[in-house]
């Protein structure tokens, strides 16, 4: 129990005076990192420009509103796109992941040694490039379009859900699938009967949560040109058609709302 | 045996469906079906297809609803066009070009990181005290509610929005990249902050508070031990997103690797995209790593 003395009195202490210095050193450190960080954005900014922020704010603002509600009748083919976009992208991911799970998950792998490091790659690979990234180079393979943003979408949620899904592979009880193999079933049985069930509620929880998430990104997708509502809002900020912004911006918002909403009742009725 | 039971046994055992409810799983087998071929083939592929079948005569078309659905256009010219460009994509990362472009990529991850580190700071240390407010154990409701729509407000809007938003505003530089990565911290971190506290054990602030202890005292002894492991847990793993985040950031303009990324991409040098796209990995790779070694020693 580490103990100081003052005034020749013994005083309790949480710390020892070694891990207190450590500490303190650490947060030190930690403190400098950020000053000097902060240093840096500072100095690559011209502060000049912020002496009128609040007139900018204001002007933009009245620009702003009201959003151009006539425009919305415009607005229908390009969230039908966004969630085209998203909920395809969100089962081509799934068809693709399952198997990368499985490849990937220590219990269910044919070979730890290759194979599984394969898998490991293709998800840290494919969750690590943003989904605006991989569009930005679809779109320069497949042309701008619905497809590119597809094709983007799904790739991005590759790792995600194969990661999550192999952590669920990986968590399964044993004795279900033990009792399966003693009753003689072939491998792909042991599959079917043992294994799919239990990770049943953990694909449907992680697809609704995948879809979520992917409708967030598939409205910003447009602005490199791969199709959705980002598509409108980069030609609406093109030519500062403000009104149009603030109502496609409002269309979004709504958009992630319902998305959010329908994926927490369905998660909330699975778990 | 009475007869039910007996055809009841007598019928070979089948798995029971997932969604128990028949008239529930049929609807949204039904509806997705019809979703799926909207979104895919469009009501244009429809009609072709019953055109093609010889069911309706050569004119039959849907007419104005083809607009609305009109499924996803596969342009296989511009595909095959394209190929090239994607296998030269591909090769690019067996040699990639680390040092014609190494100035601006240099400059370009210098600054993600800078912003990284700076908005994942500021947006913890914002956050601490909204996630207090919003967890309903320790906040008064007009509090609670405040808390919570300001952990709404920042969970909806995508950082890209608030990007373009904030460099219309700020002007293009880190600084509009800052502001949204810490904005998006204190959505991400106050949520999940607020529901561990809202799970604590009562048990020991309680007794915390049994001794006398003041408000602050409260929260120093009795809430923060409990929350701690789980803070450091998450702030290692917003400190990751943020960092990936940063790396799109600059397609808008708000600094970061993401601007000379969109500049490569645009001259289609891919081995310099290639280059980029490998230092993204590894240091993500690298950040968790690290955040799972900090994690299991605090946990």
């Amino acid at each position: 129990m580490p103990i100081s003395e003052r005034n020749g009195l013994k005083v309790w202490q949480l710390r020892t005076p070694k891990s207190q210095l450590i500490r303190w050193g650490a947060w030190l450190i930690g403190l400098a990192v950020f000053i000097f960080s902060w240093k840096e954005i500072s100095d690559n900014t011209l502060w000049f420009m912020m002496d009128n922020v609040g007139e900018v704010v204001a002007d933009i603002t009245g620009r702003a509103t009201p959003p151009a509600w006539s425009y919305i009748t415009e607005l229908g083919k390009p969230i039908w796109d966004t969630l085209a976009i998203a909920t395809l992208g969100t089962i081509f991911a799934l068809i693709m992941a399952v198997p990368v799970a499985f490849l990937a998950a220590r219990n269910t792998t044919p070979s730890r040694l290759f194979v599984r490091p394969i898998a490991l790659l293709v998800i840290v690979s494919t969750r690590s490039v943003n989904s605006l990234i991989w569009a930005l180079l679809l779109v320069s393979i497949v042309g701008p379009g619905v497809l590119a943003g597809l094709i983007a979408i799904s790739i991005r949620s590759i790792g995600f859900c194969a990661k999550l899904l192999y952590e669920a592979i990986e968590e399964i009880n044993v004795v279900q699938v033990e009792a399966i193999k003693a009753t003689g079933a072939s491998p792909m049985q042991v599959m079917v009967y043992g294994i799919v069930p239990q990770i049943m509620p953990a694909f449907a929880g992680i697809a609704v949560f995948r879809w979520d998430i992917n409708i967030r990104e598939s409205t910003v997708l447009g602005l490199v040109g791969a199709g959705g509502i980002g598509l409108a809002l980069q030609s609406s900020l093109n030519v500062l058609a403000w009104p149009k912004v603030s109502l496609i911006l409002l269309v979004i918002l709504v958009a992630v709302v319902i998305g959010e909403w329908v994926s927490a009742k369905v998660r909330g009725a699975i778990i | 045996m009475s007869a039910a039971l007996e055809a009841k046994l007598g019928r070979a055992w089948k798995k029971p469906p997932f969604i128990s409810s028949p008239v529930f799983r049929w609807v949204l087998i039904i509806g997705s079906l019809v979703y799926l071929v909207l979104a895919t083939i469009g009501t244009a592929g429809i009609s072709e297809f019953l055109r093609w079948t010889g069911i309706v005569g050569p004119q039959f078309s849907f007419g104005a609803t083809d607009k609305l659905f009109s499924g996803i256009e596969v342009k296989w010219d511009r595909i095959a066009r394209g190929w090239e460009r994607g296998w030269q994509f591909i090769k690019a990362f067996a040699e990639p070009d680390f040092t014609s472009r190494w100035k601006d990529i240099y400059k370009g991850i210098y600054e993600s990181i800078v912003m990284t580190i700076a908005s994942t700071v500021v947006g913890i240390a914002i956050s601490i005290p909204v996630a207090l407010g919003a967890a309903r154990n320790i906040a008064p409701l007009p509090i609670y509610l405040i808390c919570r729509a300001i952990v709404a407000v920042s969970r909806a809007l995508n950082e890209i929005i608030v990007a373009i938003i904030l460099v219309a505003i700020l002007g293009f530089g880190p600084l509009a990249g800052f502001i949204t990565l810490s904005f998006a911290t204190i959505g991400f971190l106050a949520k999940l902050l607020a529901e561990d506290i809202e799970n604590m054990n009562k048990v020991q602030a309680e007794a915390i508070k049994s001794t006398g202890a003041s408000w602050t005292q409260w929260i120093n002894f009795g809430v923060q031990p409990q929350v701690m492991p789980r803070l450091i847990g998450l702030s290692m793993y917003r400190l990751d997103i943020n960092f990936r985040e940063s790396a799109v950031l600059g397609l808008v303009g708000a600094g970061g690797i993401g601007g000379t990324l969109n500049t490569a991409f645009d001259r289609y040098e891919f081995d310099t995209v290639a280059a980029i796209l490998i230092i993204i990995i590894v240091t993500v790779m690298f950040l968790e790593y690290l955040s799972g070694v900090i994690r299991a020693r605090i946990q």
